[in-house]
């Protein structure tokens, strides 16, 4: 098998077939992007060659702004969130219920497989107002409050949207990095514990330091698809009040398929690209810095 | 070594994953075709429309069936989908590969002289089109001007023909001793007493924005006149002149005053519809869309009969009039000139002459085509609006009518931080004023 593998001709033989795909189907579009970004126009009236000008549109354009700032405030939000209520489940499911957190941890994955829409449609039930008021606002009216609009705000529309992302995404976190604490050898965490490691004292030294490559691979997951929100914002109240909550993902899906601006629209797409390439490269950075401390 | 490789490969997985985003724009650049000058039939007659339109499809089959079976004979009628949010994409996307049927939904900026299919001559001119055929008396004056203003010129078929006004219940009206309101400010006193004898003045559906804009729209057309859009369009005034800022702050007042009830921003259509034909609100702003549910006893529990239309209401010392109502010829249905052949002629001639009264047995749908068989058994408000539609002169255009998509998309999505006092009035029309500004 050794021999097999050690080929350099049957690797490339092995692998050239799915590379070939990848290239066609992946790279292949991403390189066309990439050159669409220097033109404006769309398939209908012909592209214009204009340079760097949709970079510079870019950074003038306010809405491109408030889109980037949006996308980056929720992914920072939603990624510090998922990442704490995971570990600490998946904390609970090893340490605490060990080998009886298998319902919990069904239940608690659960929505992972629900549709992002359906989801989002749940929770703007969930905060309705008015005739068909939802349960929030009826709880809210129990206790002698008035009935808040939620999604007539900004705040209260992002709150719903992290709320919504944590219940829908929590336990699949759960559950990768339940499988990074099953691999934290018994040995070392009762030898720790002989030594006085005892509850937090023993999570901080010897838990966090043992499980942090899968830890870091999960804030990596998980920046790289809250970055890319698209539709849970979009069908929960259209990226709205006004466009105040609306990611770069929907400005460019607007840009480019409502307003017909292709170029302007794989702009966006490239700034998005390199939004996510600088967030994983820095976790990349500071894990090796700590490593090397 | 190893470790440097695997962080290779973790790298190049960071890569991967950051670049999904990018492939989502890739797309085949081609070069605008233009019409040719003398169409050719194709093999069927396609027809282009959106997935939430019913109506228009199922009358074309019984058309297909009864009054146009010769044409259908010639050339069989077919029918292709789009969902009504994709239709530019899937339209730029056909017209980029010269594959647009004969019959399609287009969007508004689209088709206008200055639009990618209006530029690239691939919208058929109907006027032309239908007095080569002898039908060029086809279309209603009123829905053949509404359609020309909107989109400078005939180039969409008016497969409905919608009136807007307000709606009220007229037994709530009279229990409050209210009178039909005719300027602003009895409207106001009117929405101000419904609200203390407890009854939801006014429902909007808020969630789609344009509900909202539409009353903005009309403030506006009666305080400035009927030429308030058009002037913005071609750059006469600025939505920033006060009279248009103050039809923006008459919403914001509106709204503040609690006219539209509770939970108004985030409504949605049915349940705005439900509120009004259930009794639990007073008026609705609405079009003549309205009249399916109206005709719907399981929907319509008030009865048709306790219904009344009145026109807004007009702006003291504005110089728009009462009598101009805001009317729309639904979403544009263009025909391509390449496929203009004489088949597709004939079923052009064939629709607009069987069109209207098909849609109105059908379905009660008025159009903007002549009804040229008398339709026994109308339901009372149908017959109504189908009269003042017969008589409707000067219609006026909605809000975002004259608009490019970029400003027509904010005049709506705005709207809702306008209404619940976190945008002021001079800041949503100034936002608005700039998107039109960049869009020239």
């Amino acid at each position: 098998m050794n021999s097999v593998f050690g080929d350099r001709k049957t690797i490339i033989i092995l692998l050239a077939p799915a590379l070939l795909l990848y290239t066609l189907l992946k790279i292949g579009p991403v390189a066309w992007s990439l050159g669409l970004s220097f033109f404006e126009g769309n398939t209908l009236r012909g592209f214009e060659f204009v340079g760097v000008d949709n970079f510079t549109k870019f950074f003038t354009d306010d809405a491109a702004l408030q889109s980037l700032g949006v996308s980056v405030f929720f992914a920072l939000a939603a990624t510090a969130g998922q990442i704490t209520l995971g570990y600490l489940l998946a904390l609970l499911y090893v340490f605490v219920l060990r080998k009886g957190s298998s319902l919990l941890r069904t239940i608690v994955f659960f929505p992972a497989i629900l549709p992002t829409v359906a989801v989002a449609l749940l929770f703007r039930s969930f905060v309705a107002v008015g005739e068909n008021q939802g349960p929030v606002n009826d709880f809210i009216n129990f206790f002698g409050g008035d009935s808040i609009e939620f999604l007539a705000t900004t705040s209260g529309t992002m709150v719903t949207a992290l709320a919504m992302t944590l219940w829908g995404s929590m336990g699949f976190y759960a559950i990768l990095l339940y499988a990074g604490l099953l691999d934290i050898p018994d040995e070392i965490l009762e030898s720790a514990k002989l030594d006085g490691a005892n509850g937090l004292k023993l999570v901080r030294h010897i838990v966090v330091p043992l499980s942090l490559p899968i830890l870091l691979s999960s804030i990596i997951f998980s920046l790289n698809a809250t970055l890319k929100v698209f539709d849970s914002l979009l069908a929960l109240n259209n990226g709205g009040p006004g466009t105040s909550t609306a990611p770069l993902t929907l400005y460019m899906y607007r840009t480019a398929f409502e307003y017909a601006e292709y170029g302007y629209g794989s702009t966006i797409a490239l700034v998005l690209t390199l939004l996510c390439l600088v967030f994983t490269l820095a976790i990349f950075r500071s894990s090796q810095r700590k490593a090397e401390d | 070594m190893k470790a440097f490789r695997s962080r290779r490969v973790m790298v190049a997985t960071a890569v991967a994953l950051a670049l999904t985003p990018l492939s989502a724009c890739g797309g085949a650049p081609q070069q605008a075709s233009s019409a040719a000058a003398g169409g050719t039939d194709p093999s069927s007659f396609t027809v282009l429309t959106a997935n939430e339109n019913k109506a228009l499809p199922a009358t074309l089959d019984a058309l297909a069936k009864g009054a146009c079976s010769a044409e259908n004979a010639a050339l069989p009628l077919e029918h292709q989908k789009v969902a009504q949010a994709d239709v530019v994409q899937k339209v730029t996307l056909l017209a980029g590969q010269g594959a647009l049927p004969a019959h399609f939904i287009a969007g508004t900026a689209m088709v206008r002289p200055a639009g990618d299919l209006g530029k690239g001559k691939l919208v058929l001119d109907y006027k032309e089109a239908l007095e080569k055929l002898g039908a060029g008396d086809q279309l209603l004056p009123a829905a053949a001007a509404t359609v020309e203003n909107v989109y400078g010129g005939v180039v969409s078929l008016p497969y409905q023909y919608n009136v807007e006004g307000i709606w009220y219940n007229k037994q709530i009206f009279a229990a409050n001793g209210i009178q039909e309101p005719k300027t602003w400010d009895e409207l106001k006193k009117a929405t101000a007493k419904l609200a203390q004898a407890g009854v939801m003045p006014m429902t909007q559906a808020g969630a789609a924005g344009w509900p909202l804009t539409r009353l903005m729209g009309m403030y506006i057309f009666r305080n400035a006149g009927p030429d308030a859009m058009k002037d913005i369009r071609d750059g006469k005034a600025k939505l920033t002149d006060p009279k248009y800022v103050a039809g923006a702050q008459a919403l914001a007042d509106l709204t503040a005053s609690g006219a539209l009830g509770e939970g108004f921003s985030t409504r949605d259509a049915d349940t705005s519809t439900n509120l009004f034909l259930t009794g639990k609100a007073a008026m609705t702003y609405d079009g003549s869309w309205l009249l399916s549910s109206i005709n719907d006893p399981k929907r319509n529990t008030i009865g048709d009969t306790n219904i009344g239309f009145m026109a807004f209401p007009a702006v003291e010392g504005g110089s728009g009039s009462i009598d101009q109502f805001a009317a729309n010829a639904g979403a544009v249905m263009a025909m391509s000139p390449k496929q203009f052949g004489p088949k597709v002629g004939e079923w052009l001639k064939c629709i607009s002459k069987n069109y209207g009264a098909q849609a109105l047995k059908d379905s009660g749908t008025i159009s903007g085509f002549k009804v040229n068989e008398e339709v026994k058994t109308l339901p009372v408000m149908t017959s109504q609006i189908q009269e003042k539609i017969t008589e409707l002169k000067d219609p006026v255009l909605w809000f975002e009518a004259l608009l490019d998509p970029k400003s027509n998309s904010l005049a709506s999505t705005n709207v809702s931080l306008l209404t619940t006092g976190q945008m002021s009035a001079q800041d949503y029309m100034s936002a608005l004023q700039k998107s039109v500004d960049a869009a020239r």
